[in-house]
């Protein structure tokens, strides 16, 4: 690891001006996979600025159906939060399957969507529920969040604080994993949402997380894994690797469809 | 950049004084300037869990975790855990008692990631602590020894009965 420097942050504005004070600095949430970044020499950020020690960024907050979860807020607090289990379970689910319980207690929801990896979990649960991604200068849909590749809507040094999302008439998360890193070979949120039916796949898209229209207007003439039997899913724009090839995980999105819509019952 | 921080670490309830640089991992500082050499450095990159410690109970990777992050924060290593007396902690106990390493290298994570499994409440039956000491790797395949050993130690929790009286009333 090159060598940086390190402050602790106490609130949001403070987060904010110290990162806007060293140019080549980052934001440090939970560091799963910053500080493996660094420890490669794939990443030398001259100023780390820690997010885990400012209250506001932490915590579920319920209202009614809508719900909020501060950024710095681990994998292990959504995994295991009763209250937000009541109202969409899925995304708890989804929680409890990142990675293994180490990195669930220091990974957070924040930091997951901001480093976007094209096979993390979050992505397709937020682009799956219709969430809205706060920052601290204004509010991005997921829709226009998760642009590509590690890639995001975020500017340079702008900060997500929360994510909120209304919990889902029903939704469901399936994915097939990696078995050593658990992340997924391909994962499909399926959701029931006001304003219609939404699926998001990730792990499969050679330009990260994506929606399919074809898995949701089947879904929406009829919500059963068997109305996804005739659905195509179309293996060019599917990445291939080691792992599988653009065929197979074609085949894998619908397989986790229908098993994300047994999931959502 | 390379200039020293102060750090005032809280470790096994004792505070500890050191001048590491920013970039010290949590597992390079207990090694390296306090010599508390329980915690084992497998990988480095946070896939094995050989460095697991506790920060405030809970179960983390040191590797990944500068120790300027856990600043302020409670510490927990191998050394930290068994009573003061000298006697096993019970997951101690459980794992001579059942023969769980072969090496004994991913021992203390395996053991500190197991406290913290069945203080989670997640040591309930063989398939759930599989999931849940998934994060912790043991090369020489010993896996079903170490799942033995932790449901016992669950058990023993449960009822209050150590590895080793069992095995002396045996």
């Amino acid at each position: 690891m090159y060598a940086t420097s390190y402050h602790r942050a106490s609130s949001v504005e403070e987060a904010v001006q110290l990162r806007s004070a060293h140019e080549e600095g980052k934001y440090l949430s939970g560091g799963m996979t910053l500080i493996s970044t660094m420890k490669q020499r794939l990443a030398a950020p001259s100023d780390l600025v820690d997010l885990r020690h400012i209250p506001a960024l932490r915590g579920i907050s319920i209202e009614g159906r809508r719900v909020k979860i501060g950024a710095a807020t681990p994998h292990a607090d959504v995994a295991a939060s009763q209250e937000l289990r009541a109202l969409c379970p899925a995304i708890c689910d989804l929680a409890s399957h990142i990675g293994d319980p180490h990195v669930r207690q220091m990974g957070t929801i924040g930091g997951s969507i901001a480093n976007n990896d094209p096979a993390a979990d979050y992505p397709a649960g937020l682009l799956g529920l219709g969430a809205t991604i706060v920052t601290d200068r204004r509010s991005i849909s997921a829709d226009d969040f998760f642009v590509g590749l590690f890639e995001t809507a975020l500017e340079e040094g702008e900060m997500v604080t929360a994510v909120l999302f209304d919990a889902p008439e029903k939704a469901g998360y399936a994915k097939f994993n990696n078995p050593a890193s658990r992340f997924a070979m391909t994962g499909v949120f399926v959701a029931k949402t006001a304003s219609g039916v939404r699926v998001a796949v990730t792990g499969a898209g050679s330009d990260g997380v994506f929606r399919h229209p074809g898995l949701e207007q089947a879904l929406t003439s009829s919500w059963s894994a068997d109305a996804l039997a005739n659905v195509s899913v179309d293996p060019s724009s599917l990445l291939s690797d080691l792992h599988a090839n653009a065929e197979y995980r074609a085949n894998l999105v619908k397989v986790m469809a229908k098993r994300a819509v047994a999931a959502a019952g | 950049m390379t200039r020293t921080i102060h750090l005032s670490l809280d470790i096994n309830g004792k505070q500890h004084e050191l001048d590491v640089e920013p970039r010290v991992t949590l597992l390079d500082a207990l090694r390296e300037s306090l010599a508390l050499t329980g915690t084992k450095k497998g990988c480095d990159q946070g896939q094995c869990g050989a460095c697991t410690c506790h920060v405030d109970g809970k179960r983390v990777l040191s590797c990944l975790t500068l120790a300027a992050q856990v600043e302020g924060r409670q510490i927990t290593t191998i050394e930290g855990i068994a009573a003061e007396g000298g006697d096993l902690h019970p997951v101690q106990a459980a794992f001579i008692e059942n023969d769980a390493f072969q090496c004994g290298y991913c021992t203390p994570g395996q053991i500190m990631s197991a406290v913290a499994c069945i203080r989670e409440g997640h040591a309930g039956s063989e398939e759930e602590i599989r999931e849940y000491m998934s994060g912790n790797l043991c090369r020489c395949g010993a896996y079903n020894s170490i799942v033995a050993a932790v449901r016992e130690a669950a058990e023993m929790a449960a009822t209050g009965v150590a590895a080793k009286d069992k095995a002396e009333v045996a």
